[in-house]
């Protein structure tokens, strides 16, 4: 295996070291395309820190969550961007996070109290349609039409789990048979967010679950307003997706900096048309234009993070009886 | 069986099975010791494992089934555009999962062209998610793999057998009977062995069509113990018991199948005096068009929707695009660094030694890139590693089916030249240039083109390694569908068929050369 070790040496040499101190930040993969925040972020906050930022990408946050455990103590990452309240139990149980001093004026509601993760940004899940289709207003009424669905499957997507969430916490203990209600309107369950986004958009099913962020990407990047979410009389699940420092970190100062930049106007204003979703504090400018047709949830709904790998255990269980038979 | 008296060295076969154990059996041993105590298997894992091997088996068998007409009719017909129908044949295997599905979808899902022509004619529409929704692309996929190693053997039957059939007036019953029964039997086990690796292997075609956790796989359960629990015990676990399934199925196929060859021949040009029939040729011409039309119709279909999006792609998916390649190209080399030799000693007499290639698709690509992970991280940085580890197992996994085109020609090169070589005392890098290369110069091609393709279109272990520069060309188009970017990626898709399959084409051409296959 000699000409593997001296092309891994041709790739090493690429990635000379410089002086300038290096921040490393693990995040998810759609954070980092040309399409995400990743450039626009790297670019703001160079400007600022004297430093080089450099982004890793893994898949998604549950991906993301895996590799830092892998790594443990060992990892080379400085700050971990990209988790989610469904997914901080479990990273705080690791006990490779650092406590943080940021705080924030908090956009989303229900306030904030963590001491290892700082949010960064959140979303809310919803249906998105076509927008002259009449569309059913709770999970019942939807079970109970003849709409197709398609959805992600809550043991390889994190907005699958969030769909499951959202159901167990708006519906409890009945949420086994709101699930078997929805049965025959889900066409199929999919590996990820992108398959199913991309059947809706082939005319596959009549919703898809995503988020009520959805369509302002079409509407601002597409000038296509053909798209909206439906507004559920239980509220919305939501998802704040958080950043935290990691304890073995070698730049300490550096990584604070850089959680301090992560709710300022800077990093907080390339969010909304980048990653299309809602800055965990809004801009002084406000949200772009656009962002005010979206729909907003009567109520937001959402599992404290300790309590989510217990009631995730028992939703998931109702989800695979429900949809099995 | 006098083939044994040859003086061919099986221990560089042996060396190249070993490693490739090694690999897979290592890193999976690497993830096992870094296990913490798990919850072991649970029921909803053994109801993946039952749904796993009913779909395999199932995939498998209508795969190899509807192969055989297919391959005979190819066997037995010369026609216009008989070469580039064999060659597209090859396309929907070496298609990346995610377009195959679009394509699949495009034709037999609720919007797809079939349903619209159902409704047209008023005639009620056709459910694609299910059970048969899972065999249906299974089969797809794996038709032409099936069709092009059925009729490899047909290919493998010398022409004079043919014409001396013809002579004794045989008629096709006598021709079923005495050659193509006997090189179906020595055919059959080994490529449905193959099929059912790769079904059992499948997750999300399986989940996606199979319309929900209904069609939950081995696979699936692997990535949820990964991602999810990190329970990496489990998913070593479920690792071991697709090794063991697989393990089985190529034990039980290497024993099933024939061995004897049908000798050498004088590789004239092949014809058929048997066939000529008004109905056989209706029936030849009946198979090809219904098989053409059903594997290129969902190609087609992906190549219109994203053509318009060509223009839109970013300089990344170009420079990804380069990265793939060179990729595609360093694995095909490594394929054939473990494959010829292990094809030789596995001709030579230690068949069991396929078995060991089988591996390579039996483990999950997730354990296997998880483990070189676990491995490597210690010592140096993982992404340092990112193409050459992508490399080494994309070689890996196109192993089995490179050794199960090749071991056939490579049997049939020893038992037929093996004493002649012996008696000129050739041997060695010599014999390999003089004899065995250039006697199976067209299996070698197309085993090239297969993986280089494979290579290409694989999401696999780099997205565990990739950082935002270093990206392939699939991982790419995973990005800009996240991005909301469809209609490039849609584009991106129609770049990676066209070079998978240009790579595809150009060594299986290289490979035939003068041969008419």
């Amino acid at each position: 295996m000699k000409y593997l070790s001296i092309a891994a040496g041709l790739f090493a040499a690429t990635t000379a070291v410089a002086d300038t101190p290096v921040l490393t930040v693990y995040t998810y993969d759609s954070f980092v395309s040309d399409w995400g925040p990743g450039p626009a972020v790297e670019k703001a906050f160079e400007e600022t820190c004297a430093c080089d930022l450099k982004f890793v990408g893994a898949d998604d946050g549950a991906a993301l969550l895996a590799r830092v455990k892998l790594e443990g103590a060992r990892t080379d990452a400085d700050i971990v961007l990209g988790l989610d309240t469904n997914l901080t139990a479990a990273a705080r149980e690791t006990g490779l996070f650092a406590d943080h001093a940021v705080s924030a004026n908090y956009a989303f509601p229900l306030g904030w109290n963590d001491a290892q993760f700082v949010p960064f940004d959140w979303g809310i899940f919803a249906f998105v349609k076509n927008a002259d289709l009449d569309a059913p207003t709770d999970f019942k009424a939807l079970g109970a039409s003849d709409l197709k669905i398609v959805i992600q499957d809550p043991r390889s997507s994190t907005p699958g789990l969030g769909l499951l969430m959202w159901v167990k916490t708006a519906y409890g203990d009945e949420a086994q048979s709101v699930w078997e209600g929805l049965a025959d309107n889900i066409v199929t369950v999919t590996k990820g967010w992108s398959e199913s986004y991309g059947m809706f958009i082939e005319g596959e099913a009549d919703m898809v679950l995503s988020y009520t962020t959805s369509p302002a990407y079409h509407l601002i990047a597409e000038e296509d307003a053909s798209k909206d979410a439906v507004k559920f009389s239980e509220g919305h699940y939501m998802q704040i997706e958080v950043a935290g420092k990691l304890k073995s970190t070698d730049q300490d100062a550096l990584a604070d900096q850089f959680l301090a930049f992560m709710v300022s106007d800077a990093f907080q204003s390339i969010i909304p048309t980048t990653n299309w979703m809602y800055p965990a504090v809004t801009p002084a400018d406000g949200l772009p234009k656009g962002f005010e047709t979206l729909v907003v949830p009567d109520k937001g709904l959402l599992v404290a993070s300790d309590k989510v790998p217990a009631l995730r255990e028992e939703a998931l269980a109702e989800w695979l009886t429900a949809l099995s038979q | 069986m006098a083939y044994r008296a040859v003086a061919i060295k099986r221990w560089p076969g042996m060396v190249a099975a070993a490693l490739v154990a090694a690999i897979v059996l290592g890193t999976l041993l690497a993830v096992t010791l870094r296990a913490e105590a798990g919850r072991g298997l649970g029921p909803s894992e053994w109801a993946a494992i039952r749904f796993t091997i009913l779909q395999a088996v199932i995939s498998a068998a209508i795969s190899v089934a509807l192969a055989v007409p297919v391959a005979r009719a190819l066997a037995r017909r010369r026609f216009f555009g008989r070469r580039i129908l064999i060659t597209l044949l090859g396309a929907p295997f070496i298609l990346p999962v995610i377009v195959a599905v679009m394509g699949l979808l495009a034709v037999f899902g609720r919007s797809g062209v079939l349903n619209v022509a159902l409704r047209w004619l008023g005639l009620p529409e056709m459910q694609v998610y299910g059970f048969h929704g899972v065999v249906l692309a299974h089969v797809f996929f794996n038709l032409p793999l099936a069709s092009r190693l059925i009729l490899q053997g047909w290919q493998d039957i010398p022409a004079e057998r043919f014409r001396l059939a013809a002579q004794l007036g045989f008629g096709p019953r006598d021709i079923w009977r005495v050659l193509e029964r006997p090189m179906l039997r020595r055919v059959l086990p080994g490529a449905a062995a193959v099929i059912f690796a790769i079904c059992l292997s499948s997750f999300a075609v399986a989940l996606t069509l199979g319309g929900g956790p209904k069609a939950t796989t081995v696979e699936l359960a692997i990535y949820q113990a990964f991602r999810f629990d990190f329970d990496l015990g489990r998913a070593a676990l479920l690792s071991c018991v697709q090794i063991l399934l697989v393990g089985t199925a190529a034990l039980l196929a290497l024993r099933l199948s024939g061995r004897d060859s049908f000798g050498a021949g004088m590789d004239r040009q092949l014809q058929r005096w048997d066939a000529q029939s008004r109905a056989l040729r209706v029936t030849d011409a009946a198979c090809i068009m219904l098989a053409a039309l059903f594997l290129v119709l969902p190609i087609g279909l992906v190549l219109a929707k994203g053509l318009p999006g060509l223009p839109q792609l970013p300089v990344t998916v170009w420079r990804a695009a380069g990265v793939s390649l060179i990729v595609a190209l360093v694995s095909t080399v490594l394929m054939l660094v473990f494959a010829l030799p292990m094809a030789v000693a596995a001709a030579a007499g230690r068949g069991r030694l396929e078995a060991a290639g089988l591996l390579g698709i039996a483990a999950s690509p997730l354990v296997i890139g998880t483990g070189l992970f676990i491995v490597i991280h210690p010592i140096a940085d993982p992404f340092a590693f990112a193409f050459p580890v992508t490399a080494v197992v994309n070689a890996i996994m196109a192993l089995p089916f490179a050794l199960r085109i090749m071991v056939p020609a490579v049997r049939d090169t020893v038992q037929s030249y093996g004493q002649l070589s012996a008696t000129l005392n050739l041997s060695g890098i010599t014999w390999l240039r003089l004899v065995l290369i250039p006697r199976i110069r067209g299996t070698l091609g197309f085993a090239c083109g297969l993986t280089a393709a494979m290579s290409m279109g694989d999401l696999g272990v780099i997205a565990l390694f990739a950082d935002p520069e270093h990206a392939t060309l699939p991982l790419q188009m995973y990005r800009l569908m996240g991005a909301y970017q469809l209609q490039a990626a849609a584009g991106a898709a129609v770049l990676l068929l066209v070079l998978s399959f240009g790579l595809f084409w150009l060594m299986d051409k290289g490979g035939r050369g003068h041969a008419e296959a």
